[in-house]
């Protein structure tokens, strides 16, 4: 490990998943340092959103170590660990169709300190202040991504999990995002994102991991990118 | 038909009367349902056991402690049997429901059935079939109140008006504030509620104590009108089940509204064709489910 390297933040050593009698994750092995961008590319049902929920306890049973500043995680019950400061937006968004645009917003509890202030986020995101009294699931599909990444930044958390962001989003959209992940990395923040291809998150991220069959296959550093396009095309089937 | 608008009022009234019981006890059915997704067989068992705290509190709790003078009266006993069958409830959740949730509900099911078979069969063998009258109502709720096209009583009166009050502050607090939008996220997408740093388990406990401390609360109403006694639960539940059912479950205000009027509609068959009251219920739930399967509020299966 080169000694450059920011503080690690979180650390994953052999992690097993199962979901009942199925055996998802075949030892995961990786480390990702404060303020970092890293990707976990893959093809679907490789297990890239198996790692995101074994970080936070959401899986049926895991093994193996998963420290978040240096505190082991694996007994601990989902809640405890989403207050290390741990932000989650996950596949299809997840917002809740009883709940109001804003009660969505103020839904995750606050787990750190820095968190952004509801005019800031209001102000970042216009379209949610208009519609903050309809219901969640009545805003378009890119709404309702800003709606799930604005209420995570609310909270403080330091280290963001998302899986698919840009999914099913029309292309001006996901260049907003690009945008705002740019943003988040300036400030500092760490990122995992789950992505189908790198070229989302070709520029901002340091490291993309591929993931095949609940084990990482390879790591492409940032700088290695370029010759390793026809690599990862052959990995993810492209 | 002498059906004189005096006797049609008077008759639905006591219906709304029945109908506030049906509305508090399908409204903690609705709530459990929701976050446990667990149909509560023992609802009826704990508004019973709710009765008992009320009785045995006023009439052998002091003789037990030396004191013979002490009766625990009725306002403490809405107080009380709340929070003693809560905290009972609290401790059935996290022994055993707790460890059916993996599963399918109906497991949960039969075990709130087996449990109010087991706690209806104590009382039975300690406590007399056919009732026993509560001698604790307070005397400023003796009397009638004259509604201009009837005498009611009182205390039914009473019944009535602090039922609604809590009916409609347990719907304000689950559909308008932030306590409420955890319970209703929880019932959606339990999994990322928890991915946010709230403590389900511990919501999930403590909702489920809530439920069955309205069913006591409600019990506590029940004593003075009914005479307490080990079926009188189970003789409640199942009209309350077809009420639950022809709402749809999960619902906060259907189940309330429901309970309502179907109380009413229960006091109004009186009048128009009284021995059909006992069963009209069970009609509107056949034509309710042949037409609308899912009840009449009822989101989705």
């Amino acid at each position: 490990m080169p000694e450059a390297r920011p503080k690690e933040l979180l650390r994953i050593r052999e992690l097993q998943a199962f979901y009942g009698e199925s055996h998802i994750l075949h030892g995961i092995d990786l480390g990702v340092g404060e303020g970092e961008v890293v990707t976990l590319l893959g093809r679907n049902g490789a297990g890239r959103t198996t790692i995101l929920k074994a970080i936070l306890g959401l899986v049926g049973r895991r093994t193996g170590s998963i420290t978040i500043h240096g505190i082991e995680t694996i007994a601990l019950p989902t809640h405890r660990i989403a207050h290390l400061g741990i932000g989650y937006c996950p596949e299809e968004r997840g917002i809740f169709s009883s709940l109001t645009v804003e009660e969505n917003l103020l839904l995750p509890v606050v787990v750190g300190e820095g968190g952004l202030a509801l005019p800031e986020l209001y102000g970042m995101f216009p379209n949610l202040l208009e519609r903050k009294h309809s219901l969640g699931t009545r805003l378009s599909g890119g709404e309702q991504q800003m709606l799930a990444m604005a209420r995570i930044l609310r909270t403080g958390a330091r280290l963001l999990l998302l899986d698919e962001i840009t999914e099913g989003l029309a292309p001006v959209i996901v260049q907003t995002l690009r945008k705002l992940i740019g943003q988040l990395k300036e400030k500092g923040f760490t990122i995992i994102l789950v992505e189908q291809n790198f070229h989302f998150a070709a520029e901002l991220a340091d490291r993309h991991y591929v993931i095949d069959r609940g084990t990482i296959v390879d790591m492409i550093p940032r700088d290695q990118l370029a010759s390793s396009t026809g690599k990862l095309n052959q990995y993810l089937g492209v | 038909m002498g059906m004189s608008i005096q006797t049609v009022l008077s008759q639905v009234m006591l219906g709304l009367n029945n109908g506030v019981f049906y509305a508090i006890l399908s409204l903690g059915l609705a709530v459990i349902f929701g976050l446990l997704n667990i149909v509560n067989f023992v609802h009826g068992a704990l508004y019973m056991l709710g009765a008992y705290v009320a009785l045995l509190g006023y009439s052998m709790l002091g003789p037990l402690l030396g004191k013979p003078d002490f009766h625990l009266n009725y306002w403490a006993a809405l107080i009380v049997a709340p929070l003693v069958v809560g905290a009972l409830g609290i401790a059935i959740e996290k022994t055993m429901l707790r460890r059916l949730r993996k599963f399918d509900h109906l497991y949960g099911l039969l075990l709130t059935f087996g449990l109010a078979l087991i706690i209806q069969g104590v009382f039975t063998n300690y406590f007399n079939v056919s009732g026993d009258a509560y001698d604790g109502k307070p005397e400023v709720l003796n009397g009638v109140v004259d509604l201009g096209f009837m005498m009611f009583p009182k205390y039914r009166l009473w019944v009535i008006a602090i039922s609604l009050a809590v009916c409609f502050g347990t719907w304000y607090v689950i559909e308008r504030t932030k306590l409420g939008s955890y319970l209703r996220a929880g019932t959606e997408n339990p999994e990322l509620v928890k991915a946010f740093g709230i403590n389900v388990p511990l919501m999930i406990t403590l909702t489920y104590g809530f439920g069955v401390g309205l069913a006591a609360f409600a019990g506590v109403l029940a004593a003075p009108i009914y005479s307490v006694s080990p079926v009188m639960g189970s003789e409640m539940i199942i009209t309350v089940f077809a009420v639950v059912v022809i709402g749809g479950m999960g619902s906060i205000m259907g189940s309330i509204v429901t309970g309502l009027l179907l109380g009413m509609v229960e006091g109004f068959t009186k009048v128009v064709y009284a021995p059909a009251s006992g069963t009209v219920i069970f009609l509107i739930m056949v034509v309710v489910l042949l037409v609308k399967p899912t009840g009449l509020f009822g989101r989705e299966a």
